[in-house]
């Protein structure tokens, strides 16, 4: 099944001259763990905006071709409806969490639906469980660290069960022990509970290894979009990715004639292609 | 210099946030302040301009003790970037935002310009000289609010945070902006849990845990324990992690950064065959 | 001083019974002080309007910030007491004013010290207030203690880069507050955005019916406080119109010379 499909979408913004993106074509499978990437500016956010349907109602401009997500259209559906299929966390953890505990913060958006109260309660206990906040449910959010708030926003948007989640940046704000349970919650999520993952970072590093896809935009463009190991390339780290420290090494070492198979992402990946290649 | 003797910090609710700090920055020491969410490291460095004052100990500024003179005064010497430009940005203009920093600290009309004009062609902001600070970009305007503040050339530049939201030509600029300032003697400061940045940068470290001091020493020191940097919600860069899995492999252990560690693995590979 | 005022009104959760309280018997609790402060004039009923608040606010182990919210209400009462007696009131009078003043906003602010904004909400809610306007109130209420913390940053911020505050004569320190205020409303405005940006995603306003997880539930001291408080007032009303009550006379007298004055 295609979760997310976007066909010549170009969108320019109220008041502005330039389009923020311009005919982008893409798909997205079910189940499907996509990293969208790319230096400042160069569209991702839009990108997100137009996934939930903020962009076209919430963000208004001249809005061209198409994107259907999970078959809904984003220019007839209204944000509201579109929520109950794409779930959208943002940057700053602060400004998603609105009331003084956690647990009615995660009750907000299945409240929103209209649905009783037994069925939120269902709801509010599951996605807590599976983000790992049971036990921070009568805390206030401002009394969280920035990892556990995250959780949290993670959590308020599971209990409206999307079917694909797309996060912006979801570390910026947190430190790297943090940012990397985050990443593995994001993972679980796609693994345990197949959610189609949609993630805009830039610790690529981190999430990497999680990914199935990495579609590269620059200045409103997709550039590339393949594989890790394949996208990782000298024109990526032109455009100013920045790609996996190990990975720029392999890289290196293989024009310096050493050999790697395979493209290695994660450190236990170049820890063992390089062993191989010494023959210890 | 920068120095504090047994400080001590406690906010008013009694919350204890720094126990007892006792450091020396030397002119122009490039340094890095790490630590997790919560360490004092922020808490640290508002006591370096004056905004906050020991609770217990000293802070001396150049040896004057900041409790005794005013934060504007301590300014001239010590230029503190917050992590949050919008949280400085006011004014009209570009050229206003710089010219109001200079104007409070009494410099002449055509110093302002001059000076204005040579920041904003340094930091590469010219064309945005009469724009609004609030139609540029998020990187645009983190470097509007350094334009402001490296205007009165401060002998000290504390960043606080200055790589959170940036992308990788971001910080590389940056990096390459910081080690001009090293060059010109200016001694700088960087607050930060970017890892991978400090692994690049390589400054002196000094790691900051539940408000103590729990190491200082070169980066490549530090930055390769990886028992300490976990005290500290830190993850060790990924360099220094792939040189501690390859340890048998008769690997130097304290390399952290790409090109070194190319080297490295080349010269005993080379040996190997 | 102001300052100091705003704290006595500042929710923090605490386990004790008047935390406990559902909001509306608290409510009314609140209103029932607040009648009768306005129903006496005598200075003895007024000080003991007063004065009966004081073990409410010791269950409610807020004594200390309560006794700076009177603080700086200080201010404020000295000036209610110097107006009343120049245009001629006794001091007794005057006096009984400013108690009155104090009994008022000390049962305000026992309410807001104990009450959370969401369970405000949630009363609000119950009494079939548009839930918009109920959302509204309680998120204005949760950033106050956000934004407060910004304002302090944007001070620092400001103050780094050689703004001086207390410098100056008046003219100048109230222009030196723009560089303060500016970013402060530019931060609200990105911060309401980022929210609404966030409601959306959460499909706020989408169905009329709402069936919040949390409800309000009235226990026993609940319906005790609304008994208590309705016997309170329906005592005080009798002793009011019924009971001649003891007066003092402070020989303090201020010269004639309103066209009032007897």
């Amino acid at each position: 099944m295609v979760a997310v499909n976007v066909r010549d979408l170009t969108f320019t913004y109220l008041g502005s001259q330039t389009p923020s993106i311009s005919d982008l074509t893409f798909s997205i499978d079910a189940g499907e763990f996509v990293i969208l990437t790319g230096p400042s500016g160069c569209g991702k956010t839009s990108v997100c905006r137009c996934l939930n349907g903020l962009i076209p109602h919430f963000y208004s401009g001249d809005l061209q071709g198409d994107v259907h997500v999970c078959e809904l259209s984003i220019r007839e559906k209204p944000t509201s409806e579109l929520a109950r299929k794409v779930g959208l966390v943002f940057q700053n953890p602060e400004n998603q969490l609105f009331s003084l505990s956690v647990e009615r913060d995660v009750a907000f958006g299945p409240e929103n639906l209209g649905l009783p109260r037994a069925q939120t309660r269902e709801r509010v206990e599951w996605a807590m469980e599976v983000t790992g906040i049971s036990d921070l449910r009568d805390r206030a959010p401002y009394e969280l660290s920035g990892g556990q708030q995250q959780r949290a926003a993670i959590a308020a948007v599971l209990a409206m069960k999307p079917e694909v989640m797309v996060l912006d940046e979801p570390t910026s704000f947190l430190d790297p022990k943090s940012a990397a349970e985050i990443l593995h919650v994001v993972h679980d999520l796609n693994r345990k509970l197949g959610i189609t993952i949609v993630l805009v970072e830039h610790r690529l590093d981190l999430a990497s290894r999680y990914a199935d896809r990495v579609i590269i935009m620059d200045r409103g463009k997709i550039v590339l979009d393949g594989k890790p190991s394949e996208v990782y390339n000298e024109r990526a780290h032109m455009i100013g990715v920045g790609i996996p420290r190990i990975t720029l090494l392999a890289q290196l070492l293989e024009k310096d004639g050493m050999s790697f198979p395979m493209i290695p992402l994660t450190v236990d990946e170049a820890s063992a292609a390089l062993r191989r290649s010494f023959g210890a | 210099m920068i120095r504090t003797e047994t400080l001590h910090f406690a906010y008013p609710t009694g919350l204890e946030v720094l126990r007892g700090i006792d450091l020396e920055i030397g002119d122009s020491e490039f340094v890095a302040i790490m630590g997790e969410n919560g360490a004092g490291k922020t808490t640290l460095i508002k006591h370096f301009n004056g905004l906050l004052k020991p609770s217990r100990g000293r802070v001396l500024v150049d040896d004057v003790d900041t409790a005794k003179i005013s934060v504007a005064s301590i300014s001239r010497n010590v230029g503190l970037v917050f992590q949050n430009p919008d949280h400085q940005l006011f004014c009209e203009t570009v050229r206003e935002e710089v010219a109001f920093s200079l104007r409070n600290f009494g410099y002449d009309t055509e110093t302002i310009e001059r000076r204005t004009r040579s920041i904003l062609e340094t930091l590469d902001l010219t064309q945005y000289v009469e724009s609004s600070p609030f139609t540029l970009s998020g990187g645009e305007r983190k470097r509007v609010a350094l334009a402001s503040v490296l205007a009165w050339n401060p002998k000290h530049v504390i960043l606080d945070e200055p790589t959170i939201g940036q992308d990788y030509q971001q910080k590389d600029r940056l990096r390459n902006f910081i080690l001009q300032l090293v060059s010109q003697r200016k001694t700088v400061i960087i607050v930060t849990h970017d890892v991978e940045f400090v692994a690049e940068c390589k400054p002196r470290v000094i790691l900051l845990s539940r408000g103590a001091i729990v190491a200082d020493g070169p980066a490549r020191k530090i930055l390769t324990d990886k028992a300490l940097l976990n005290e500290c919600s830190l993850i060790p860069p990924q360099i220094s992690s792939l040189m501690h899995s390859l340890t048998d492999l008769d690997l130097s252990q304290d390399v952290i950064d790409v090109y070194t560690a190319r080297a490295c693995i080349l010269e005993a590979f080379r040996r190997e065959r | 001083m102001s300052i100091r005022i705003l704290e006595g009104f500042k929710f923090t959760k605490l386990p004790t019974p008047l935390h406990r309280l559902d909001p509306r018997p608290k409510f009314l609790l609140t209103i029932g002080l607040f009648t009768v402060a306005l129903l006496f004039t005598n200075l003895y009923a007024l000080l003991t309007v007063l004065l009966v608040q004081i073990p409410l606010v010791v269950v409610a182990k807020s004594t200390r910030r309560w006794l700076r919210s009177m603080k700086g209400g200080a201010v404020l009462a000295i000036l209610i007491l110097v107006m009343n007696f120049i245009t001629g009131a006794t001091f007794t009078f005057s006096l009984s004013m400013t108690i009155r003043f104090l009994a008022l906003m000390s049962s305000f602010s026992i309410f807001f010290m104990t009450t959370s904004p969401d369970d405000l909400g949630l009363a609000l809610e119950n009494m079939k207030v548009p839930y918009t306007l109920c959302f509204t109130f309680t998120t204005a209420v949760r950033l106050v203690p956000t934004m407060a913390v910004d304002a302090q940053t944007v001070i620092d911020a400001q103050r780094s880069r050689g703004l001086e505050l207390e410098r100056g004569n008046l003219l100048r320190r109230v222009r030196n507050y723009v560089p303060i205020l500016i970013p402060l409303i530019v931060d609200a405005i990105r911060r309401s955005v980022e929210l609404a940006e966030a409601l959306e995603s959460r499909a706020f306003g989408t169905s009329e019916r709402r069936e919040p997880l949390i409800t309000l539930k009235m226990k026993s001291l609940d319906y005790l406080t609304i008994l208590v408080t309705v016997a309170f007032v329906a005592v005080s009303i009798y002793i009011n119109l019924y009971v001649p009550l003891p007066t003092l006379d402070i020989p303090i007298r201020m010269p004639r010379i309103w066209p009032w004055m007897s």
